[in-house]
């Protein structure tokens, strides 16, 4: 990766207004800034599926809907039956990318960085879920929408990665940059109702 | 709201899919097929009333296409089915083949 001016977020002319939200029972703030890599295997493949696995440090989740986090805290977010989204912290990026690069080399893969694609809005609370229902047609309830459970749906007519990280309970949304300060504001309204009195 | 099995994702409502039209339409070699078959291939369909074997695909979920027997009349999903494998038998489907 050469050498860039420092990323802007798209989130950051909200950044007063999500930081000066306060809510009973539920927060809001924008994700860190992450290192995205979209990989896609053949499934059949097991070795590629096995090697790509060991340089992350976790196996890729064959579940849909779910994602697993690796001893190293790079999440891997099941997207498709030979798709992944691999996120890790934005300083592990270029490496991850170029040790997953020499490992796969020869076998059938894409690998992409789609870093500066998306933005991560980070709700939590206990309100949380009660939030995501006014805009989100899923069963968020815990007995079907668990810690590890990742979806891609509409959110607010936004189409998001929806990650429950914790039993808090907390989310990571995942959403495309242009969509973000729409999402973003949404959620600001949606919290709005829980501002203390 | 007419719910989807997404053979991937599960239950998924409509509005995150995409209609991909008929199913089964195999195009014919533009080589050896005249105007009259060509026509047929791009804009004849069979718009059964009854159970339709159609393309869809799971747009904001994880973007695979497959295929689906549904009740025009009732709008019943009835089978869920790969791309590319024959068109399954459905209750009370009389229409048959592809």
């Amino acid at each position: 990766m050469a050498e860039a001016a420092a990323p802007r977020s798209p989130l950051a002319g909200l950044g007063k207004a999500l930081a000066e939200m306060r809510a009973d029972g539920v927060t809001i703030a924008e994700g860190p800034a992450r290192t995205r890599l979209n990989l896609r295997l053949d499934q059949k493949d097991v070795e590629a599926l096995t090697a790509a696995g060991a340089v992350l440090g976790g196996s890729l989740p064959r579940t849909p809907n779910t994602a697993a986090t690796t001893v190293n805290g790079t999440a891997l977010l099941w997207l498709g039956p030979d798709e992944w989204l691999v996120t890790g912290s934005a300083e592990a990026g270029a490496q991850l990318e170029d040790t997953l690069r020499a490992r796969l080399d020869g076998r059938h893969h894409a690998l992409t960085d789609v870093s500066a694609m998306y933005a991560t809005i980070a709700l939590s609370g206990p309100l949380a879920r009660e939030v995501l229902m006014k805009g989100c047609r899923l069963d968020l309830h815990p007995r079907a929408f668990a810690p590890g459970a990742c979806v891609q749906t509409s959110l607010a007519k936004a189409n998001v990665i929806l990650h429950q990280t914790d039993d808090a309970p907390s989310y990571e949304i995942t959403v495309r940059n242009s969509f973000s300060v729409y999402l973003a504001t949404w959620l600001l309204d949606a919290m709005a109702e829980h501002r203390p009195a | 709201m007419l719910w989807i099995d997404c053979p991937w994702c599960g239950a998924r409502p409509e509005t995150e899919f995409r209609y991909g039209g008929e199913a089964h339409i195999a195009r014919p070699d533009p080589a050896t097929t005249d105007d009259a078959g060509w026509a047929d291939y791009l804009f004849m369909r069979s718009n059964p009333k009854g159970v339709h074997a159609e393309r869809w695909m799971h747009r904001e979920g994880c973007r695979r296409w497959f295929n689906a027997l549904r009740d025009t009349v009732s709008n019943d999903v009835l089978t869920i089915y790969p791309m590319g494998t024959a068109r399954p038998d459905a209750p009370g489907d009389e229409a048959g083949g592809g």
